[in-house]
């Protein structure tokens, strides 16, 4: 962890919703125990299912709600009692975007422009994000990576300490990720501190300096990408996963000693510390069943196989 | 380190960039000024007002002026802002310095300048038609049309924050119709059969065009209905703070 003061800092957070009519009109306690803290100049990701609390954590942070147990400090402040000073520091992009439907998105965002002392450069931002391209047509016939672009920049456009980000690869084409990407990697190089939310793995891979596993409306597990993805016994060197693709329903009872399963018909897995003489017993067993694996991949442990040790493989 | 602009230029702005939204949308602009326009000339060229009255264009313009403020403040803005709650447009602003207050005020300013607007296009009509207001009554009634605005916006917005955006539409279309038909906005309660009218007297429909017929018409100061209306501004603001659902 750098040595400076967190941007945010979430403490023991508690948040109920509600009441909710299937439940004879009970509240929910969809927050219990989020921990989360990130700093300047850094990207942090909240990675969790969907349902799991990271919208609702980052409203809290927002200040748009209330919460009911724990502590969050936003650039030192409390964010729903702060005032527009602090939101003038502070950029968001909510999940749906939230912009208005019937206006372009250049006087858009020239309006919400006028409300800073000192925003960025509009056209300048209009231009990075390729938005001169729409600026001009109805937000609400804009596809839908084109209006994440909007909601991005209109996040942006008051050249903000720290960025939120709800879902920020959602809906976006393969061009429009790589921009929206290139603009978060040089947002953290300026300073920023973003912070992100995601269910998708690879975003948080790619993207994320530091990563809080949020499950169930707590927080599960955090540290850098390397550092989640380390093998659990550090002796025993770093844990590796090997799939391979057969035909189906091979009988694995002729493997002593290795765990492979088949995770669908025709691909086979195997996790764990693998030395060589796990994959000179793998070689032996295709040799005598005869087989030619028409695939053969390995690598370390990802985030997507911590997550799910972490979070459970069971759908919710 | 940013800082925002002032908060008279935040709800400014905001009060500026509403007024162009409900100036620019075709549906609005046909329930804020095309549709009273048709009910001036309608009650002005038909005998509908010749049971109360012996000119009817002046008790038709302060009816058509109440209406207004219903096309404006129920309508108008229960169905923008109940789109913008559903887009998420709502908490976007809340989260820029422009925040939860200063969106309401944008909203306030909004209203007033539409309400001026329709003000002049319906008083231009008027006159055109004949109308001769009482000059004592023009300020009473202009107070009492902010008054019955702030009544029929805080309604207008506790419907938007409490249902369906869809739902928002059919409700404040339908009131309009029924208000302006039934509501004692064009023909006075005083109308309705014995059954009906006392409690007729006590809508802030009713209230907001008696309050007007009393000022323009005959110069006086309504003063049940001003406390009619001044409750019902109240109720629905204190109401509208408490049930509104920002998302």
């Amino acid at each position: 962890m750098p040595n400076t003061e967190p941007c945010l800092d979430i403490q023991g957070l508690v948040k109920d919703l509600g009441p909710v009519a299937a439940l004879d009109g009970k509240m929910v306690r969809v927050i219990d125990g989020v921990h989360l803290r990130a700093f300047p100049g850094q990207v942090t990701a909240l990675l969790g299912a969907n349902g799991a609390g990271k919208t609702t954590t980052l409203e809290c942070a927002q200040g748009l709600t209330r919460p009911n147990g724990g502590t969050v400090r936003l650039l030192g402040q409390d964010p729903y009692e702060a005032g527009a000073g602090l939101r003038s520091r502070v950029g968001v992009m909510l999940q749906e975007g939230g912009l208005p439907q019937a206006i372009r998105p250049i006087p858009l965002l020239r309006h919400v422009a006028g409300m800073y002392r000192s925003p960025r450069d509009v056209d300048a931002l209009i231009n990075r994000l390729g938005i001169d391209n729409f600026g001009n047509t109805p937000v609400r016939r804009l596809s839908g990576g084109q209006k994440q672009r909007v909601a991005l920049a209109a996040a942006l456009v008051g050249d903000p300490e720290v960025l939120f980000l709800d879902e920020p690869s959602a809906g976006l084409d393969p061009q429009s990720r790589a921009v929206v990407f290139d603009l978060i990697q040089e947002l953290r190089t300026e300073g920023l501190g973003i912070i992100l939310t995601t269910h998708l793995m690879d975003d948080a891979q790619r993207l994320a300096d530091y990563v809080f596993i949020i499950d169930a409306g707590k927080t599960v597990a955090h540290g850098t990408v390397a550092e989640l993805t380390k093998a659990t016994d550090e002796s025993s060197g770093v844990e590796r996963l090997l799939t391979f693709d057969a035909r189906p329903g091979l009988d694995l009872a002729g493997l002593p000693g290795l765990s492979v399963h088949e995770t669908v018909p025709g691909r086979y897995t195997l996790a764990g510390n693998l030395i060589p003489a796990d994959l000179a017993a793998l070689a032996k067993f295709w040799e005598e069943q005869d087989i030619m694996p028409t695939a053969i991949h390995m690598a370390p442990r990802s985030l997507e196989d911590v997550f799910l040790d972490i979070s459970g493989k069971g759908l919710r | 380190m940013n800082a925002p602009a002032s908060l008279a230029r935040r709800v400014l702005l905001q009060g500026r960039y509403e007024t162009m939204t409900m100036l620019r949308n075709g549906e609005q602009l046909l329930i804020a000024v095309i549709l009273p326009l048709m009910a001036l000339v309608g009650l002005t060229i038909t005998p509908l007002l010749d049971e109360f009255t012996d000119s009817r264009i002046d008790m038709a313009a302060p009816g058509v002026l109440a209406l207004c403020a219903v096309s404006t403040g129920l309508t108008g803005q229960g169905i923008a802002t109940g789109f913008d709650r559903r887009y998420g447009v709502l908490r976007f602003l809340s989260t820029t310095p422009l925040g939860q207050s200063g969106l309401i005020l944008g909203k306030v300013i909004a209203v007033l300048s539409v309400l001026a607007i329709q003000v002049v296009v319906i008083g231009a009509a008027a006159l055109l038609l004949g109308w001769s207001p009482e000059p004592g009554g023009i300020l009473p009634a202009a107070v009492q049309l902010i008054l019955g605005a702030g009544a029929f916006t805080s309604l207008g917005l506790l419907i938007a924050g409490t249902a369906r955006p869809e739902a928002t539409l059919a409700i404040t279309n339908l009131l309009w119709v029924l208000l302006a038909a039934a509501g004692g906005l064009l023909f006075p309660a005083a109308s309705w059969p014995d059954v009906y009218e006392p409690a007729a007297q006590l809508l802030p429909s009713s209230a907001l065009g008696d309050a007007l017929r009393s000022a323009l018409m005959d110069a006086e100061f309504n003063l049940t209905a001003s406390i009619v209306l001044l409750a019902w501004t109240v109720l629905a603001g204190l109401a509208a703070i408490r049930w509104f659902k920002w998302s």
